[in-house]
């Protein structure tokens, strides 16, 4: 395997420009010639099948939900990050390229993400004028806020559901497609493979949710936007149905994967409360703007809020980082908060979490200003806690909520599959080892609304593709595949419950693959899982049939698959043996504790070939050139 | 704690259905109503029996995934929230907890507590939208939206789809569901060209999908996890009006 990532030569500011000139058109009359699959509708998948229909393309879409307004972008609360620079605060183009750079601890590909910056403009036009109903100044103009690991205020934010209002932006103009037919929805479908023909990707299997049916659907490329692979941990901020398997099914037939290590661990959430806990909530980042962050300054002071008083309490975010205070980028604000835990000062019944204090923030500006800002959120975390924030502050703890990993993709957005790209979450490409706030919705419309237009169109004009439909015979034993793997799972009728065997694993990928990880954990994590994998063919007991609507099954499945990938993550944390972002190897760090780079040894991509079922993967290195930023240790303070 | 669960058995859209019950160990309050839902299938799994099939995925409110009449209401007994936001501690010890699918003849029932609501995808796809083509917008800020516009836009806007306003409605009318997005647009100048088309066409499609017809039963107001209001459907009313004197459509 070869990896070429088609970096366009030149300066950084023309790069885009001239990508753009190089990519071959096609002509409006020969697109609706073309037609290609989209299997996601975040973000990024909506997006793109809308940009796509709206030039004249066939677009098929899938989702695993019933209807594609629900795919977990929904979640995303605070906010989108662009270099407009209303406040007039010295925002740029490149500061946003160089803000995100960093943030990534120089893990990223620097032509990727200056693009993103440069396109992250368009995305506030485009959404605005599909009727987002962002929020304003009094004078009518959009108002911004600021995020983690920026002295700017460049985010843009519908109240704490910026995600949702962005995703049915995207959503809407998928279903005026719909509407003029040039997309089609195939909902309640997941992924079980791709379908090659001369080495391309020309089509994909789905299982029917509904039915249990097994289908086929022919394209001529394939945009996988199926999100990340945080459920490998059981316990994460995303939704439940999110899952690896399209991206993993892809890497079976040859995509490679990159940087499975690098998972971002979010430093606000609603900590665990037991045993029966089925997901983690994220309270946004946005809350950092007006909340601070604090502990008792003594171990096992379990005095109620309230009775700790100023000269008690150890703010120490501001008193570690006063530049960036309460907003230093997550990563470091997660091993901080982790930190004061260890010393033993965290807070509430379990111990496991910090405060977040409104209290400031309500005597300065009252409650009417922070509802107006943020009363969801605070709704939310009243329903789940049965605490109000209003009175008292909130108890947060880190938890596992997005991966910057995922499949390998060159500038254009393909996998090193032809014809198989990867947008969003689901690729690796532009948060190196840390994902700013408010920078996953920027990629994820990006890469939909702004890149793949042009990309996918300079892919069809290069390309003799020959007629292809599902009679091809590359199409049957894919099918083939996928309805053996359904009986076999099927067939086992053992004693443990597949969520029995997704919460074992998720407890050794926190416990020895989460937010520090160390040489021995690692290795003691690569021996455990496969065993948990063969237990799990030997003794699941997965009830109900093949054919018809079977959530146990559709869970088997799931699971199985991430079995498969969580030892691929484990094996790249054990491989990456330096600390960068959001992946923390005890063996490289500062006196200071924070995370120590290794750019010697480790700037690079790295990328994961399968080589067969029972058989190591392949690793293969992208190295990483930084022209225009100087690599340095990141300070926040 | 321990509580019985009656819950709605029916193994598809053909099938005659029924109350099932199920005792159910209630081990921490903080657990919520669809972890309680978690445990009891995670029994009749290893009870090598089929387990109950419900709608849910972001578990945090958002996605309208989850579609369940628990005691009665949709979404349950607490206010402003979806079934995944309700909690054990609304229970006490003993409580016999009904759980229904949504029921409307828009519906259909797939299995068990879930149901079918791609109409109102299709009421969406008939103008749930302002037309603009990627890449044709204007500088964002050119288009001045005075703020309490903006709030009540987004106010209509935070509707998650979950049709339970059609569930609750003696009508299964989806009234405040389409009233939402024709007042989100409407009370946004870059809505204003499509204004008459879209409300009209909307109300077609929300008719011919075999919704019910309004009559101010306001029952979709008390259930609404997102706390859409009623004005929303009298702003729908207005603009039907007004497109029905205007557009020769």
């Amino acid at each position: 395997m070869k990896l070429d990532a088609k970096i366009p030569d030149g300066p950084l500011e023309n790069k885009w420009d001239k990508a753009r000139f190089e990519l071959k058109l096609v002509n409006p009359a020969n697109k609706r010639k073309f037609d290609v699959i989209v299997v996601g509708t975040g973000l990024a998948g909506a997006s793109a099948a809308a940009a796509l229909a709206e030039l004249g393309y066939n677009v098929k879409v899938f989702c695993i939900q019933d209807s594609p307004r629900r795919a977990h972008s929904i979640a995303a609360q605070g906010g989108i990050n662009a270099a407009k620079n209303y406040p007039n605060d010295g925002d740029s183009v490149r500061r946003l390229f160089y803000d995100t750079v960093k943030g990534g601890d120089y893990r990223a590909r620097e032509a990727n993400v200056y693009r993103l910056a440069q396109v992250s403009n368009a995305i506030i036009d485009h959404c605005v004028a599909q009727g987002v109903p962002f929020a304003r100044d009094y004078g009518g103009t959009l108002d911004n806020r600021s995020f983690g690991g920026a002295q700017v205020s460049r985010t843009f934010y519908a109240r704490g559901q910026t995600g949702q209002q962005l995703l049915l932006g995207a959503y809407s103009s998928l279903m005026r497609q719909v509407g003029m037919g040039s997309v089609k929805v195939f909902s309640r479908r997941e992924m079980m493979d791709v379908v090659m023909v001369d080495g391309a990707a020309r089509g994909i299997v789905v299982r029917n949710l509904i039915d249990g049916k097994i289908e086929s659907y022919a394209a001529h490329a394939v945009l996988l936007c199926t999100g990340g692979y945080g459920n490998a941990f059981f316990l994460s901020t995303n939704a439940n149905s999110c899952n690896v398997g399209a991206a993993w099914s892809a890497y079976k037939r040859g995509a490679a994967f990159a940087n499975p290590c690098f998972t971002q661990i979010h430093p606000t959430c609603i900590p665990v409360s037991g045993e029966h806990q089925s997901k983690l909530t994220l309270m946004s980042e946005s809350l950092r703007n007006d909340g601070r962050v604090w502990v008792p300054r003594t171990a096992g002071d379990r005095r109620s809020p309230a009775e700790i008083p100023e000269s008690d309490r150890d703010y120490y975010l501001e008193r570690i980082y006063p530049a960036f205070g309460n907003l230093v980028p997550r990563d470091v604000a997660s091993r901080a908060a982790k930190r004061m835990i260890d010393e033993g000062k965290g807070v509430g019944k379990t111990g496991l979490a910090v405060y977040l204090d409104f209290a400031d923030s309500l005597k300065r500006q009252g409650e009417a200003v922070i509802k107006e800002k943020y009363g969801n959120l605070f709704d939310m975390y009243h329903h789940l806690t049965d605490e109000d924030p209003y009175r008292v502050p909130m108890r947060i703890y880190p938890a596992v909520h997005y991966t910057m990993g995922g499949l390998w993709v060159d500038y254009n957005l393909m996998t090193t599959i032809p014809g198989l790209f990867c947008l969003g979450e689901a690729n690796f490409s532009d948060h190196g080892g840390n994902r700013l706030g408010a920078s996953a919705l920027m990629q994820g419309l990006g890469d939909g609304y702004f890149i793949i237009p042009y990309t996918l169109g300079g892919y069809f004009g290069g390309t003799k593709l020959p007629k292809v439909d599902t009679s091809h015979p590359a199409f049957a034993p894919a099918e083939a595949g996928a309805r053996g793997r359904v009986q076999k799972m099927l067939s086992i009728k053992g004693k443990r419950t597949p969520a029995s065997f997704h919460k074992e694993l998720g407890k050794i990928m926190w416990d020895k693959c989460g937010m520090s990880r160390n040489a021995k954990g690692l290795s003691e994590a690569l021996a455990q899982i496969p065993k948990i994998r063969e237990e799990f063919w030997k003794s699941v007991s997965v009830t109900g049939s093949g054919d018809g609507f079977n959530q146990t099954l559709e869970r088997a499945l799931r699971v199985a698959d991430h079995l498969e990938f969580a030892e691929l993550l484990v094996r790249d944390a054990f491989e990456r043996r330096e600390s960068c972002g959001g992946h923390f190897r005890e063996e490289s760090q500062t006196q200071d504790n924070e995370a120590k780079r290794d750019d010697a040894d480790f700037c690079h991509v790295a990328a994961w070939e399968h080589a067969g079922p029972g058989k190591d993967p392949v690793l293969h290195k992208e190295p990483l050139k930084f022209e225009n930023v100087h690599l340095a240790q990141r300070n926040y303070a | 704690m321990k509580v019985t669960l009656r819950v709605w058995r029916q193994k598809g859209p053909e099938a005659a259905g029924c109350f099932e019950s199920y005792d159910a160990e209630v081990p921490s309050t903080d657990m919520s109503f669809l972890e309680l839902l978690d445990t009891v299938n995670e029994g009749l799994i290893a009870k090598g029996e089929d387990a109950i099939a419900f709608d849910h995925d972001c578990r945090e409110g958002i996605c309208g995934m989850c579609s369940q009449v628990i005691d009665g209401q949709a979404h349950g007994p607490d206010k402003a929230a979806a079934t995944c936001q309700l909690h054990m501690r609304k229970f006490k010890e003993g409580d016999v907890i009904t759980a229904e699918p949504f029921r409307a003849k828009a519906f259909p029932i797939v299995k068990d507590l879930v149901v079918d609501r791609s109409a109102l995808d299709r009421v969406m796809s008939c103008g749930g939208f302002i037309s603009i083509n990627t890449g044709a917008a204007q500088d964002a800020n050119s288009i001045l939206v005075p703020k309490d516009d903006a709030e009540k836009a987004m106010d209509a806007a935070a509707c998650i789809g979950c049709g339970a306003c059609v569930a609750a409605c003696p009508n299964a009318a989806a009234m405040l569901f389409v009233a939402a997005k024709v007042s989100q647009f409407a009370l946004l100048p870059q809505g204003g060209p499509e204004r008459a088309r879209r409300v009209l066409r909307m109300r077609a499609a929300m008719d011919s999908e075999g919704f019910g017809h309004c009559s101010n039963e306001a029952e979709c107001e008390a259930v609404c996890p997102k706390e859409v209001r009623l004005s929303n459907i009298a702003r729908l009313n207005r603009e039907f009006l007004r497109a029905v004197i205007v557009s020769p459509e």
